[in-house]
């Protein structure tokens, strides 16, 4: 299949988005978590964050979603009729996806709104800054905070899930209807997500702050079962018999098919979305580039971040980085190296 | 709406036969000038006298050779006659199969795609199309190709816009392939109807569908190239059965002299 750029950006992005969403929710959901009081200048005060929880988190995770969502479009030939695509959501994954990647804003900007309100009227009134005020998003009670937070989590998921069906769903692309497809855009999403956070994090400082162990650990783990998923899938593809022209025509019992002639002299719609022919002996070298880009070296600098907090700020930009380069040719492969069955017709 | 409609009797299609068909591409030529005017035009060309036309098609018309390995005698030197058979040369029309259970029309977002209840037609609304190309993936016959010109998504119609058209003679009422076929490898009719001529010669030629694995029961069917004198690719497709068993010893003289006469 051919690698379209607004695909492969769509699902990188957005599947980050969606991921650094599902956390936040997550962590609306199970609400505050008080450390244990400590004494600051002889005063006793006691720390309650919701895990993971940051503003520029939710806002990063908005502006991924939305950008990937916008580029998205450009695989469209209508793009201007997009709206039509929320409308069979009984059948068709893409549009379940549509529908899902749109109502996930709900929550995310039930969320995100107040809070950045908060933050603005923080800085910019010095009179009376916590006058309360009805869009002062923190102050939602914590039952209906709760509940946001769980539809947060349940739309990104959706969302991720629905992304990765309309791929694992369609049976002429074998090499998708593998079992791993379906929890590696999951996953990989999730593994996007948690980097994106801890980078938000070091923006505002809070790296510092509180404590980020358990999502520095989580991208350990995260980008360890990322590479393992992805060698797997591999592996699996590598595997595939190919179709052929005789099963292709139903001819096979005759003897062996071979294309003599192609229907046109010159490239179709066909040969050009589906024939898509990568030059293999790249593939070797751009699979150890998402293993070692995308999984080994964001994992090694996740654990350097764990020893030595000081540094951590440069530490997980420098993953984020180099896992999203790792993500986009991971994706890039993922098209590239998937066989259309139609191709069997052309022999190729 | 792109949930199908349920199965109804009637299942409009195409038989072709590649057997006679002489890969003239009259059918893709013919299907081209119909529908550059038809209801569902026009197919636009891109570049057409250029260097690297592109454009829709619906019907597109490939060439295989099929080396006979099957029948090669065991130890037999390569220039025997027997080893040395002839590849067969099979010209193999590639179009919609109108299948009874398509994911083109599942998977289809905007509702644009839809198989029609009534005689299923399986055509594409090109106001709602978005053109995601969604329907071309999960096509592993390539029936669905993308108009770069239109920036939706085009396909056979089995010449919805000829079949019904009350302003042709009734002979003309056909798809127009099938009416533009010289050796009249393409028959068109109703295969939900057993009586009907098209489902009687997939019954008696052993016509069968394409990959059928995938499950989306193609309603087209194809005519494998019948049995060769010297005997190949007999194996492999086999002889229609006789209606009746006839029992040659118990017949009339008359009738005994026929069947010796009619059976040479």
């Amino acid at each position: 299949m051919r690698p379209t750029f607004s695909i492969i950006v769509f699902t990188v992005l957005s599947g980050t988005g969606y991921g650094a969403w599902f956390l936040l929710g997550l962590g609306s959901a199970v609400g505050p978590l008080c450390a244990r009081p400590g004494t600051l200048d002889g005063i006793s005060l006691q720390l309650c964050a919701e895990p993971f929880g940051s503003t520029l988190g939710l806002l990063a995770g908005c502006v991924l979603v939305a950008g990937g969502l916008l580029a998205s479009l450009g695989h469209l030939g209508k793009p201007a009729r997009a709206w039509r695509a929320l409308s069979q959501w009984r059948t068709s994954w893409l549009s379940r996806e549509g529908v899902a990647a749109l109502l996930t804003f709900i929550p995310a900007l039930l969320l995100l709104v107040p809070a950045l309100a908060l933050e603005f009227t923080l800085l910019g009134t010095s009179a009376d800054p916590v006058a309360p005020r009805w869009w002062m998003a923190p102050f939602w009670p914590q039952p209906l905070r709760s509940s946001i937070g769980l539809a947060l989590a349940a739309g990104a998921l959706a969302t991720l899930w629905s992304t990765a069906h309309i791929y694992a769903s369609l049976k002429p692309v074998r090499a998708w209807r593998d079992r791993q497809v379906v929890p590696g855009f999951l996953l990989l999403g999730l593994y996007g997500g948690a980097l994106l956070l801890l980078a938000m994090d070091a923006l505002d400082g809070m790296l510092i702050e509180r404590d980020r162990t358990a999502l520095l650990l989580g991208v350990v783990a995260l980008a360890g079962l990322g590479a393992w998923l992805k060698w797997r899938y591999w592996q699996a593809i590598d595997t595939l018999p190919a179709l052929g022209a005789g099963r292709a025509t139903g001819l096979e019992a005759l003897g062996r098919v071979a294309a003599t002639e192609a229907p046109h002299s010159e490239e179709n719609y066909l040969t050009h979305e589906m024939g898509f022919v990568l030059a293999r002996k790249h593939a070797a070298r751009l699979r150890r580039i998402t293993l070692m880009a995308g999984f080994a070296m964001p994992a090694l600098l996740a654990a350097a971040a764990l020893a030595w907090p000081a540094l951590r700020p440069s530490l997980v930009w420098t993953a984020l980085l180099l896992a999203t380069i790792g993500l986009l040719v991971e994706r890039w492969l993922f098209f590239a190296q998937a066989r259309h069955a139609v191709m069997a017709y052309y022999g190729r | 709406m792109t949930a199908l409609p349920p199965p109804a009797p009637r299942k409009l299609g195409l038989v072709i036969d590649l057997d006679t068909c002489v890969g003239c591409h009259a059918c893709a030529v013919a299907c081209k000038e119909w529908n550059e005017g038809g209801q569902f035009g026009p197919l636009p060309d891109a570049d057409a006298s250029g260097r690297e036309p592109h454009g829709v098609w619906f019907n597109r018309v490939h060439s295989y050779a099929v080396e006979r390995s099957a029948e090669r005698q065991p130890g037999a030197a390569a220039s025997t006659c027997a080893e040395g058979a002839p590849a067969l040369g099979v010209h193999f029309p590639r179009s919609c199969l109108h299948c009874e259970t398509p994911d083109c029309v599942t998977v289809c977002p905007t509702g644009a795609s839809y198989k029609r209840a009534e005689d299923g037609i399986v055509l594409v609304d090109e106001d709602k199309c978005i053109g995601c190309q969604l329907c071309a993936w999960a096509c592993p016959y390539g029936a669905r190709e993308f108009s770069v010109d239109k920036g939706t998504m085009q396909k056979c119609t089995l010449c919805v816009d000829r079949i019904y058209n009350e302003r042709l003679e009734e002979a003309d009422r056909q798809p127009a392939c099938v009416m533009a076929c010289p050796t009249r490898a393409r028959h068109f009719g109703d295969l939900g109807d057993a009586d009907s001529a098209v489902s009687k010669l997939v019954a008696e030629r052993a016509g069968y569908a394409l990959l059928p694995e995938f499950g989306y029961q193609p309603v087209n069917r194809y005519l494998p190239p019948r049995p060769r004198r010297d005997g190949t690719n007999a194996s492999a497709v086999p002889a229609p059965e006789p209606a009746e068993p006839l029992v040659h010893e118990a017949l009339p003289p008359l009738l005994r002299w026929l069947d010796r006469a009619l059976s040479r």
